[in-house]
């Protein structure tokens, strides 16, 4: 058993990371992920870390590009429009396969938007918002306690193969206060790395990190080593949680904070006597097409529910392939879909395959 | 036989691509013979811009880590403060530096980022075909001033030195220029000073090489360093502009 604590969830992250081994943080102001910079300026001092307030999102994605490159675990975190301004930064650590961790506390856009919560940069993390053919591995906690177990897990991920995580929250779970475990055993993995550029101390050949290959067979060659990579976090690294699935007459799928809406719906349901089970994906980026193969034969239909116009929906639908209807319902703009929201939704769908 | 005279051995034996009669091979050669003087390579870590320059971390024996267009001074913040006892240099042009990523190199001097900036002013984007640079002279011809430019329309040159020596953070600045051998060994020693403030831990340093691009500028290597001469240090004047007193 380890420590527990309540928490606020940017807070929690910024905990995961340390304990992860995470000594470097640079970052610019945005809401609602502030705390998750307040607390490593206030802790990074203290266990001989770095904390740096950059002058802005693209200098501070630079600077995780540059201690990436170095082979230390670095993180960055920001909301929407802040990562949209780290996407060139982005694409270059995709190119030059640095691992690295990237916090997106989503909040409603497009442009400047809102500061509520928002689930409208889907797209962007899961199909690449810089240039070039690249994915980064997205995580999608549902609680605190989430938060801090997958921000470990971010870390591994990371340098295992070389990759990008990005932790992928709303400002729901960033300014929810939930208890967390410490786990005092945590399983902190370390790797070698061979190719960071640290200093050859004049006993290897120099280290080169770059993203440029003018030959456009050599960049080819690159392209389809990213895609043997991605292919294999796809088979490896595939992540979710069933609730409920088994005798299902409807299957949700949300991720998130929705998710936990949406078993409100379900134990709500439940007491009336109507079956709802859910896909919750925790990993965005490979997306869990293993969960719907096991349950896709039980439900009449599959429900997606998202603070968007309906994102993830198009990979729950790539995934089933037509072989079972699936609908929509959501909010946008910093609007939370209430459990009415979604029941409406149910019910009209109950009575369609009645 | 006795050999009188060798390349440095922090540059790897390899072609480099530059146009003939660039100084950007001077420049190299400068920064490894700082490094060797000084037996740095092996802590030494370079930043490659975008621009011309962009492969030279093919040409540094050095570990080089190549950046985005401007994004050199805070890759290697990234990098200075994951391992402070190494050696951090970004070679960086002038539209790099002084365009696309001036907030980068403005506030990379004002932390007094205890790093080494090689500053390349040749008054022009030369890997992309010669374009107005932030530092084009008032007057001159490039692709997208044919008319020569035009101050009420496009402004006036930028003076980066002396703007950066107006901050606090900055250890040590000097313009330099490679238009003839006194000059260049001017500016061996500027760069090799550089690399010793940072050694000392002195904080920022920066050198502007003022550099010729005779592809770009329709002149032939001898013109193009009298250009230098005539046309550059009129307007970019040679000299320290932070730390001229400081002893390394």
């Amino acid at each position: 058993m380890g420590q527990k604590l309540l928490m606020k969830g940017n807070e929690v992250i910024a905990e995961a990371a340390i304990r992860a081994g995470c000594r470097h943080y640079f970052g610019y102001p945005i809401t609602p992920q502030t705390e998750l910079m307040h607390y490593m300026a206030k802790k990074m001092p203290t266990i001989g870390g770095v904390f740096m307030q950059a002058e802005s999102e693209v200098a501070a994605i630079n600077m995780v590009y540059g201690a990436a490159s170095t082979g230390k675990r670095v993180m960055t975190s920001s909301s929407s429009p802040g990562i949209s301004l780290k996407q060139e930064g982005i694409s270059y650590i995709a190119g030059a396969q640095l691992p690295a961790v990237i916090v997106n506390i989503m909040r409603g856009g497009p442009g400047l938007g809102g500061i509520q919560p928002s689930q409208s940069d889907y797209f962007q993390a899961t199909k690449g918002g810089g240039h070039g053919d690249y994915h980064m591995v997205v995580l999608a906690p549902a609680s605190v306690q989430e938060l801090y177990d997958l921000t470990v897990e971010a870390f591994n991920i990371s340098d295992r193969y070389r990759i990008m995580t990005m932790i992928l929250g709303d400002g729901v779970l960033g300014q929810m206060m939930e208890v967390v475990e410490f786990r005092d055993d945590e399983n902190i993995e370390s790797f070698d790395k061979p190719w960071a550029a640290n200093g050859h101390d004049n006993k290897r050949e120099h280290n080169m990190i770059t993203s440029i290959h003018l030959d456009p067979a050599v960049l080819e060659q690159w392209n389809i080593g990213f895609q043997e990579k991605y292919n294999l976090i796809r088979q490896k690294e595939q992540r979710y949680e069933l609730y409920n699935c088994e005798d299902a007459e409807i299957i949700l799928v949300a991720y998130g904070s929705v998710a936990r809406i949406c078993k409100g719906v379900i134990n709500q349901a439940a007491e009336k006597g109507i079956k709802l089970g859910l896909i919750r994906p925790i990993t965005l980026f490979p997306f869990p097409t293993n969960a719907f193969e096991e349950v896709l034969d039980i439900p009449k239909a599959f429900l997606t529910v998202e603070m968007s116009s309906g994102q993830m929906l198009e990979d729950v639908k790539l995934t089933i392939e037509g072989r079972k209807p699936v609908y929509f319902t959501g909010r946008m703009g910093g609007m939370i879909p209430t459990v009415n929201d979604i029941m409406t939704k149910v019910n009209e769908i109950r009575e369609k395959h009645s | 036989m006795a050999i009188v005279f060798e390349p440095p051995k922090a540059l790897c034996d390899v072609p480099m691509h530059y146009c003939p009669g660039c100084t950007h091979g001077i420049s190299h050669r400068l920064i490894a013979e700082a490094i060797d003087e000084l037996e740095i390579e092996g802590k030494t870590i370079g930043i490659s811009p975008v621009g011309c320059a962009y492969n030279n971390y093919l040409y540094f024996n050095c570990d080089m880590i190549q950046a985005a267009h401007g994004r050199a001074p805070a890759v290697a913040t990234g990098v200075k403060r994951s391992l402070p006892e190494s050696i951090v240099f970004s070679y960086q042009g002038d539209g790099d530096l002084a365009a696309i990523g001036t907030a980068e190199i403005v506030h990379a001097a004002t932390r007094g980022e205890n790093i080494t900036v090689i500053f390349i002013n040749n008054t022009i984007y030369g890997m992309t075909s010669g374009q107005m640079a932030p530092t084009t002279l008032v007057g001159q011809v490039t692709t997208t001033t044919p008319y020569g430019r035009d101050a009420k329309y496009s402004g006036y040159p930028v003076r980066i030195s002396e703007m950066l020596a107006t901050l606090e953070g900055p250890a040590y600045i000097e313009r330099v220029s490679l238009h003839d051998i006194k000059n260049i060994k001017k500016a061996k020693a500027a760069v090799k000073k550089a690399f010793k403030v940072q050694m000392a831990g002195k904080g920022f340093s920066l050198i502007e090489i003022l550099s010729t691009c005779p592809t770009n500028w329709g002149l032939n290597p001898v013109e193009a360093l009298k250009r230098i001469e005539k046309e550059m240090i009129p307007h970019y004047p040679l000299g320290v502009f932070v730390g001229a007193d400081l002893e390394v």
